[in-house]
């Protein structure tokens, strides 16, 4: 399978490097089994192809992908809508007796949909209360920073791959690094204490302070995932023609017009992305907060997320209905979102 | 790349805009911010259980310099203690009864001591506890969650390529009945994460009779919307004549996958592997909810039950997390700018 020419795609230059030290680092080994498993499936997949034809081989090489899907996404959905229409502890379907909307008019049943304390399943309204605050406060930072981050990026500075890397390398740290990093940090006895001591301050319970965990939750998730957006934005600026900047070099305009007038609105499909994308991910956060803040102090960082979790999996009484109840909330308000993206995308292109 | 000429023509004549000095100061902090707490993290890895407790912490890990005198059965630790006279001495400790010290001269061990505690300074030197790495090893099933996550990561990362590519192969060479049907089924599953099917897919796991196995966490995530995208973009590219031509010469279908199509879509395989990689090692959610034995756990599951456990054990922990950082650290090093462009050309993560 060498004797192929390979990489003759037009960005082959990182690609033909990263070939090569794999193809070293493979050996010959490794060629010698997918030789081997090459020749055990040759056969069958030939016999196949003269019973079902060449065309319709498009089949056979698409099944396993969709068998997968199906077993893993549609089929759980389908069972997703069974389990949030009936009741009961058991985990199968055959054993859930209907309960019609129930589960649903007990999620919904609620004094106020302002305050999460008068509804019957609180926890899952402070979850949503918290998810929204969340998710706003964690959208305005992760805008605000990757954009300013991406623009400084984009400047004519020295060392500009050694600082993108810099602001990129997070995002492929785990959630639960990234928590257990902070944690260490803001712990009562941490860095950041030892910090405000230093200058004079008292120590802060960081994790026992409604406030302070929320703003740490939003704070460690843009810390996380900044890198990642910003790469985005800066793909964006730098498919700005130059020329355009040119002119208004020529005119001396000056630099915060040319970003009010030139760079932002060029680059307002790139946002569009990146807020859209925020979005989504704040809405489903879990892994970061949960490890950092537990959800608490009490339920100050619960996130739906970690609601369903915990309803199904976590507490006494396993109560799939109602954590299937609540993601198919949850999924209505994500799909909203993504029709949102899809509708953007489309009339951009 | 003219604008930015001119910038540099302007820096060099010595005139500097204020936004280029705001945004050197933007990147230093940036600096500290992103590597700061990493750093921290991995030189409180090297602490002694004792000095991770004191506050204010220590920058760099150091543990007090300890003697052995004759006559004195255990190692003594060593002060710099300020006698009455105002001379200073590096004395042994041989106890302390209050405010009081007993002090031993190690030069000379006859000669004994009494210095107020507050008189005295701890004499250390930089020393790595390289035991926080070893002994977990042997204390904590830590090798077993290594080992769950290596074999998760690699044997999903297979499968993923192989059935992803096949999928891909069939939606970009061949015109079949029902393709749109495919693409369409494929796009669906892109609105529909885990958090919002986590109860069904862990019925239908149950079913398959995989809770608490590690094809549990491999198989559900196997098929991805996004792989299946960015190879069939790849191989829409590919040359059609070449595929032709090995039809011509009675190649069967599996065979010019194999031998053909792979070979040649190696560049969009490869950053296809990174990212699953990267999502596999890094997964926490799903493995959360299904796998329940802590002899099933992966890295990520077993760190976030440690630090239930080994709260007071953070030298263990932190050691463990470091452990934990060095393949994406690797990925990182090597592949980079690999994945910055994968991120930028395609929008995922």
């Amino acid at each position: 399978m060498t004797d192929l020419p390979t990489g003759i795609e037009p960005q082959a230059a990182p690609t033909a490097s990263l070939l090569a030290r794999l193809r070293r680092a493979g050996g010959t080994a490794f060629g010698a089994v997918l030789g081997a498993l090459l020749r055990l499936v040759d056969r069958p997949m030939r016999l196949l192809q003269q019973l079902v034809g060449e065309r319709r081989m498009a089949y056979v090489f698409l099944l396993p992908n969709l068998v997968f899907f199906s077993l893993f996404v549609f089929v759980p959905l389908a069972i997703d809508l069974v389990f949030s229409f009936t009741g009961g502890e058991s985990l199968f379907p055959s054993q859930r007796p209907y309960v019609g909307t129930d589960q649903y008019a007990y999620l919904f049943d609620c004094g106020s949909f302002f305050d999460p304390a008068s509804c019957r399943v609180d926890h899952f309204w402070r979850g949503v209360a918290n998810t929204l605050r969340f998710t706003i406060f964690q959208l305005v930072s992760m805008v605000t920073f990757s954009l300013v981050t991406a623009l400084v990026l984009n400047m004519p500075i020295r060392g500009r791959g050694f600082f993108r890397a810099v602001y990129f390398f997070p995002v492929l740290l785990s959630p639960v690094v990234v928590a257990l990093v902070w944690k260490w940090i803001l712990q009562r006895d941490g860095l950041l204490n030892a910090g405000l001591t230093m200058i004079g301050g008292q120590k802060i319970l960081f994790f026992v302070d409604p406030g302070w965990a929320m703003f740490w939750s939003v704070f460690v998730s843009v810390w996380a995932h900044m890198g990642f957006y910003t790469l985005i934005l800066l793909a964006g600026l730098q498919a700005i023609p130059a020329d355009l900047y040119e002119a208004a070099q020529m005119d001396a305009t000056p630099r915060w017009r040319v970003l009010w007038r030139i760079t932002l609105p060029l680059l307002w499909p790139n946002l569009i992305v990146v807020i859209v994308l925020a979005l989504i991910r704040g809405v489903q956060t879990f892994d970061e907060v949960f490890v950092l803040t537990g959800g608490g102090p009490g339920t100050a960082t619960l996130m739906i997320v970690q609601y369903i979790y915990e309803t199904a999996f976590a507490s006494q009484v396993q109560n799939f209905g109602l954590a299937a109840a609540a993601s198919i909330v949850l999924g209505v308000v994500l799909f909203l979102l993504t029709l949102a993206q899809l509708s953007r995308t489309r009339s951009a292109s | 790349m003219k604008p930015i000429q001119l910038l540099r023509a302007r820096r060099r004549s010595g005139h500097w805009h204020w936004t280029d000095i705001a945004a050197y100061a933007y990147l230093g902090l940036g600096v500290i911010l992103m590597f700061g707490p990493v750093v921290w993290l991995v030189l409180s890895s090297f602490k002694t259980q004792a000095s991770l407790l004191e506050f204010p912490p220590s920058l760099l890990p150091l543990s007090q310099q300890e003697v052995r005198i004759a006559g004195f059965p255990q190692p003594l630790p060593l002060f710099a203690a300020t006698l009455d006279n105002g001379e200073r001495r590096e004395l042994a400790q041989i106890r302390r009864i209050g405010l009081i010290a007993q002090m031993v001269d190690p030069a000379d061990p006859k000669q004994q001591y009494r210095v107020a505690t507050a008189k005295l300074a701890p004499v250390r030197h930089l020393s790595f506890m390289t035991s926080n790495y070893t002994e977990p090893l042997q204390k904590f099933a830590f090798t077993r969650y290594l080992w769950n996550s290596v074999f998760v990561t690699m044997i999903a990362t297979l499968i993923t390529l192989l059935i992803n590519s096949m999928a891909a192969y069939a939606l970009s060479i061949y015109e079949f009945r029902g393709k749109t049907i495919a693409m369409l089924m494929v796009i669906g599953t892109l609105m529909i994460p885990i958090t919002i099917i986590l109860v069904p897919v862990y019925l239908v796991v149950t079913k398959l009779g995989l809770v608490n196995s590690l094809w549990a966490v491999i198989l559900p995530g196997a098929a991805t919307p996004t792989g299946v995208f960015l190879l069939r973009q790849y191989m829409l590219t590919l040359p059609r004549d070449l595929i032709e031509a090995a039809r011509m010469d009675k190649a069967s279908e599996w065979q010019i996958y194999w031998r053909i199509v792979m070979p040649l879509a190696a560049p969009a395989l490869a950053v296809l592997a990174i990212f699953s990689i990267m999502w596999r090692w890094n997964e926490f959610l799903w493995p959360l909810a299904v796998l329940t034995k802590s002899e099933s756990f992966t890295l990520q599951i077993g760190l976030n039950a440690f630090q239930g456990e080994l709260q007071t054990q953070w030298n263990y922990l932190l050691a463990m997390t470091v452990v934990s950082l060095i393949p994406v650290a690797l990925v990182f090093v090597f592949l980079q700018r690999f994945i910055a462009t994968g991120i930028a050309n395609t929008g995922m993560k």
